[in-house]
């Protein structure tokens, strides 16, 4: 039997797709459905690449998940359904990766708690935001060195990247990156701020986290944290890059990063895209790890 | 030009704009002093927010002396006739913000998006309608774009709920031709009764000469800033503007000697440096920057041993928007490495 655990990718969009032309070089996840909710050109470009397609939405999936084995499901969809679409797979065993802003499982943010989450085999992760895939793991490299008061990140995005649905509820973003820098960054207060840039050529996803520490900072631990906490990103988004930084002021500790995508589905510029793609793929790899070293047992099936 | 007989509504920026000037440092006393002789001389709306609008307090722009629930606690109920307006820029503001802003009393909500994003603002703008506000959509950076596509941005926030669209030369970029051209295309596309602002900088020393563009051009509100305290070279320096409507012949309600009095007693004694075209702020003007990036570049480059000039320059070669003053500290760190 395989180690691959097999998955279905929910919504056959930008991200969706993105998403699966990483899962099909995994070596963990072997990607088999693709659902959409009408024939588009989403669904062609899966069925080109070999997938099993619904166009009834998860309902069509459904009936196949037993026969199929399907293990693993990723929403690349919407808030609005993804609770519907989380508790119908969840049902059978399923475990849900969120990439949509609902956040009904826990925060997931891999270098930092993935671990974490796998051992207790939860079924439904969320993925945070873009940013807060960006940033996140760098408030978390700073608070495991020392206390941090506040945690503030400033996420910069091409205007080509980011779609109606974040356009409608950007307030969305704030909120949510804000509660991860608190509950994964380990920041007592976050805040998140998100600028949309149109510059021809389209620039690269930036951020910038800014630290308060309790004391003074230990500039030498930082900044042995922070380069470590890079490495680990990378594995997953190879151009995850430090630009500047960290650099200190008083009880301040800022840091530049830059995020280039690797340009499978999405252009190059979309780091932040590209993050939530690698970042729910990493995560669904480590359940697969796990699952095949007898870490974690699977529901059960007949 | 003949503006004989036209009405404007003038709209303070001295306690927002001038928030940016003062490294949003401005005392609960000096907002309260400046907001009541405001409103005594005839103001009939000053802007009341942290620089970057509700939700601004932060390491990225500036943490303020005071939150804008105290701000507006402290001014609101001294208002005899003057309103209260609040800016919010989504992205950086929420919902929440707005919420509180209509609690504490704020009459005027001012939707701020780069001059290309206007479908951010749609549930700001939307919820502002709602709550019966005079809700107004405000275009950025309105320089970096041509007439047509300011228009389709302008129909987006008038169809979200807007009543009133600003152009907004947030870089102190434009000549007056320019104001006509885009004020007129607004005025000539827009419903009739959709008012329209504009708001300028003084970066290359128009700020009056664009403004009287705009009133003939067909805006009724006209933003500027008693004694000039705002971002840049500041904003539209009120007294002066008033002084040459009166001549004019315009109908504005306010006191020209009151105003002057505001300026020169209360204003010009709590500025941190002069407000002047200086080299840099000509800068922002010449090169199309964001005017409340200068004193983070004049900062930056005090600390890395640059130029701010060259700073500015290089952040409008980038493209950056308004917000992006991270990038001020990550450009010169950059460029002193190169050095």
């Amino acid at each position: 039997m395989s180690k691959k655990l097999r998955a279905a990718i929910i919504g056959p969009g930008n991200i969706g797709t993105d998403l699966l032309m990483k899962a099909m070089r995994s070596d963990w996840i072997e990607p088999v459905w693709m659902v959409g909710i009408e024939e588009s050109e989403g669904i062609r470009r899966a069925r080109d690449f070999g997938m099993k397609v619904s166009t009834t939405g998860v309902d069509g999936l459904v009936p196949h998940i037993l026969e199929d084995d399907i293990r693993i499901a990723f929403d690349a969809t919407s808030a609005y359904v993804h609770a519907e679409n989380s508790r119908k797979v969840n049902e059978l065993g399923v475990i849900m990766i969120d990439l949509t802003p609902a956040a009904i499982g826990p925060f997931c943010v891999p270098p930092v708690n993935l671990q974490q989450h796998a051992k207790h085999l939860e079924m439904n992760v969320n993925m945070v935001t873009c940013g807060g895939q960006a940033t996140i793991p760098m408030v978390a490299a700073v608070s495991q060195v020392q206390p941090v008061a506040y945690g503030e990140i400033v996420a910069t995005v091409a205007s080509k990247s980011i779609g109606p649905g974040t356009r409608k509820n950007i307030d969305e973003f704030t909120r949510t990156t804000s509660a991860g820098i608190e509950q994964v960054g380990g920041a007592k207060a976050g805040k998140a701020i998100i600028v949309v840039n149109p510059a021809e050529p389209p620039l690269m996803m930036r951020d910038t986290i800014h630290c308060l520490t309790e004391s003074e900072p230990d500039q030498a631990a930082i900044t042995a944290s922070v380069h470590e906490m890079v490495a680990k990103v990378q594995k997953y988004v190879p151009g995850y890059k430090l630009v500047n930084g960290p650099i200190f002021d008083g009880n301040r500790v800022t840091i530049f990063m830059e995020v280039q995508g690797l340009g499978d589905f999405l252009p190059k510029y979309a780091g932040n895209l590209d993050i939530m793609t690698a970042a729910g793929l990493r995560t669904a790899e480590l359940f697969a790890e796990e699952a095949a070293s007898g870490a974690i047992q699977l529901p059960t099936r007949g | 030009m003949n503006l004989t007989g036209k009405k404007v509504t003038l709209h303070d920026m001295s306690l927002r704009d001038g928030m940016h000037a003062k490294q949003h440092q401005i005392s609960l006393d000096e907002m309260v002093a400046i907001a009541t002789a405001l409103d005594d001389a005839g103001m009939p709306l000053i802007e009341v927010t942290h620089g970057d609008g509700l939700g601004g307090t932060s390491v990225n722009y500036g943490f303020p002396a005071h939150s804008d629930e105290e701000y507006f606690s402290a001014v609101i109920p001294k208002m005899k006739n003057a309103k209260i307006s609040a800016l919010l820029l989504p992205g950086i503001g929420t919902v929440d913000h707005l919420k509180m802003a209509h609690d504490h009393g704020v009459s005027t909500i001012r939707i701020a998006t780069h001059c290309t994003e206007a479908d951010v603002s749609e549930q700001h703008i939307g919820m502002a309608a709602k709550m019966g506000l005079d809700t107004v959509g405000f275009l950025m950076m309105a320089h970096k774009v041509n007439t047509e596509q300011l228009l389709e941005q302008a129909k987006l926030m008038e169809s979200y709920g807007a009543n009133c669209i600003y152009c907004t030369d947030s870089a102190g970029y434009m000549l007056p031709d320019e104001v006509t051209e885009k004020i007129g295309a607004l005025r000539s596309e827009l419903n009739t009764a959709t008012e329209l602002g504009f708001h300028g900088h003084h970066n290359l020393g128009m700020g009056i000469a664009n403004s009287l563009a705009a009133i003939e051009a067909g805006a009724n509100r006209i933003d500027g800033s008693v004694a000039g305290l705002g971002a840049g070279a500041g904003n539209t320096p009120l007294e002066v503007f008033v002084a040459v409507l009166h001549r004019m012949g315009v109908d504005d309600g306010i006191d020209l000697y009151k105003i002057m009095d505001v300026a020169e007693d209360l204003v010009v004694p709590m500025m941190d440096q002069v407000i002047r075209i200086d080299r840099d702020a000509l800068t922002l003007g010449y090169a199309g920057v964001y005017s409340s990036f200068l004193l983070f570049a004049q900062r930056a480059a005090q600390k890395y041993g640059l130029q701010a000039r060259d700073i500015l320059v290089e952040l409008g070669r980038r493209g950056t928007v308004g917000g992006q003053e991270d990038m001020i500290e990550d450009l010169a760190l950059t460029m002193s490495k190169g050095q």
